[in-house]
């Protein structure tokens, strides 16, 4: 005990100069803190302000979906659950009638979400966004399993997309766009080639 | 004015300072230390930023089932915490708020009263650490015994070394003589009696009997309800005390910029506020002390401090 003491004034007076000017720092720390504003959100009563892209509850837009199953299939914990059916839609002119698929049942099961947003941006026709509605706890597990009528209702929720960050990375689009259009003649027939298989498909939805 | 009536009045008087200021100053410790620590504080009971929690607390505390533990000694667990109270009520009794008859009841041996007094604290903490059979309590109670007994005597020196500078033990006598320079003279036994003060009531960073980390909750362990705000109230008075006592005796009492005569008790309390403003800060601020630390800081820092202000009082006394 002894040793240790006296080596303590040394480490102090060596380490940060005058004895004593550590519990001043401490005073004047404390001191600040209180001249500030508190940092506490009075949350039941004031509604906190949630950043853009924050991760509250996961809305479907139904009339986007196209029940490719993609998101079933990435979920990781398998927490949502897709059912469907063929419909015939018959055109008049054409030779044979057109299949398309109806959703059925469109579940998420929150008790089992992780929140990773893989469905999300998995989703090739945007028919799933993040909300930052964060007030659905219920008092049964068996209550988050939630269907498409009440994903659908959080629709309403989703804020607009935030503008893009000007020091970010631009958009995927925007650059794909201008190396097409720097290499006009080098390749003319492949955006060709890809609009064919997607314009029927667009078209069967 | 008939004699029953003053001291009717007096008595009343200390009993609602007795009553008002730990509630004044346990609410600025809620919302000070609350705003240092970046939080709000209480903010529902009262509606407005929770001005009545330590109310709502109270009546939380009457309302909870008085236990008493089964190998507990129950007369002594029982009395403990009116021994713990009471010293700090007969301490403001002395305590001179304004000049002239401002006081509860004027004392010529005021000094000695108060310290007397304040000492009989160590009895409560002894005998709710005992009386509880618990192991918590006990340890507690033997780290506040050895704290109080230890920090009496630096306590005891400054104070002595005040009423040598000003030639009397009467509180009162002690602020008339008071003169601003002695800010400067009497700075070192200021700060001796200060920190010593908050080691007798045993407030951060001195709460090792108390340790919540370590010891549950020192010898307040086995206590619940009445008897636990009892405990808790007179640590709050606590802080009413030292803070009066160190304005008293070190920073001029009544003294003020102007109108000592009718504002002097407006002096004092602003003083005392300030006072306890700090001890609520250095609480905040300061990390609680180790045992070894603790004891090592009075025998070894505080006491010969105390005894070099007493020779230095005596020496300027004599010279001047």
């Amino acid at each position: 005990m002894s040793d240790r003491s006296e080596r303590t004034p040394d480490d102090g007076a060596g380490d940060r100069g005058l004895p004593g000017s550590g519990l001043v720092k401490g005073l004047a720390v404390t001191l600040k803190t209180m001249t500030r504003r508190s940092t506490t959100q009075q949350y039941p009563d004031v509604a906190p302000e949630l950043p853009p892209r924050s991760r509250g509850v996961i809305a479907l837009l139904e009339e986007n979906c196209t029940v490719c199953m993609l998101c079933a299939r990435e979920c990781p914990d398998w927490c949502i659950y897709i059912d469907s059916h063929k419909e015939e839609v018959a055109v008049p002119g054409a030779a044979r009638p057109r299949q398309r698929n109806v959703l059925d049942r469109f579940d998420i099961d929150f008790s089992l979400c992780m929140y990773c947003g893989i469905c999300v941006e998995v989703c090739p026709f945007d028919a799933l966004y993040w909300s930052p509605e964060f007030e659905y706890a219920e008092y049964d597990i068996k209550d988050l399993l939630h269907d498409k009528d009440h994903l659908g209702q959080w629709m309403d929720t989703v804020p607009p997309p935030p503008a893009h960050d000007p020091n970010g990375e631009p958009a995927k689009e925007e650059t794909s766009a201008a190396r097409k259009a720097a290499v006009p003649a080098a390749r003319p027939t492949t955006p060709a080639v890809r609009r064919e298989p997607g314009t029927p498909g667009e078209a069967a939805t | 004015m008939p004699l029953w009536l003053e001291l009717l009045i007096r008595v009343g008087g200390v009993l609602v300072a007795f009553l008002t200021l730990p509630l004044l100053v346990g609410q600025a410790e809620h919302k000070v230390m609350a705003h240092m620590q970046g939080r709000l504080g209480p903010m529902y009971a009262g509606a407005f930023h929770g001005w009545a929690q330590l109310v709502a607390d109270g009546i939380k505390f009457v309302q909870k089932e008085d236990v008493t533990p089964r190998d507990a000694d129950r007369p002594v667990f029982r009395l403990a915490p009116a021994v713990a109270l009471v010293p700090y009520l007969l301490v403001l009794l002395v305590i001179p708020l304004g000049p002239g008859d401002l006081v509860g009841q004027p004392l010529d041996v005021g000094l000695f009263f108060v310290l007397a007094v304040v000492g009989v604290g160590v009895l409560a903490v002894l005998m709710s650490a005992w009386a509880s059979a618990n192991k918590y309590s006990l340890l507690g109670g033997l780290r506040g015994a050895a704290q109080l007994l230890g920090y009496e005597l630096p306590l005891v020196l400054a104070a002595a070394s005040v009423a040598m500078a000003a030639g009397t033990l009467s509180l009162s006598g002690i602020v008339e003589a008071w003169r601003p320079w002695w800010l400067l003279w009497q700075a070192p036994a200021m700060i001796i009696f200060f920190v010593a003060g908050l080691a007798e009531i045993r407030r951060p960073p001195f709460d090792m009997p108390v340790a919540d980390s370590e010891l549950v909750f020192g010898y307040m362990t086995e206590y619940t309800g009445l008897r636990f705000a009892f405990f808790l109230l007179a640590e709050y008075v606590g802080i009413v005390v030292i803070a009066a006592l160190t304005t008293v005796l070190f920073l001029g009492g009544w003294h003020g910029p102007f109108a000592d005569g009718q504002l002097g008790w407006l002096w004092t309390l602003l003083k005392v506020f300030a006072v306890a403003f700090v001890i609520i800060w250095l609480r905040v601020a300061y990390p609680r002390l180790r045992e070894d630390q603790l004891q090592r800081l009075c025998w070894l820092v505080l006491v010969p401090a105390s005894l070099a202000q007493l020779v230095l009082t005596a020496a300027v006394r004599v010279a001047l």
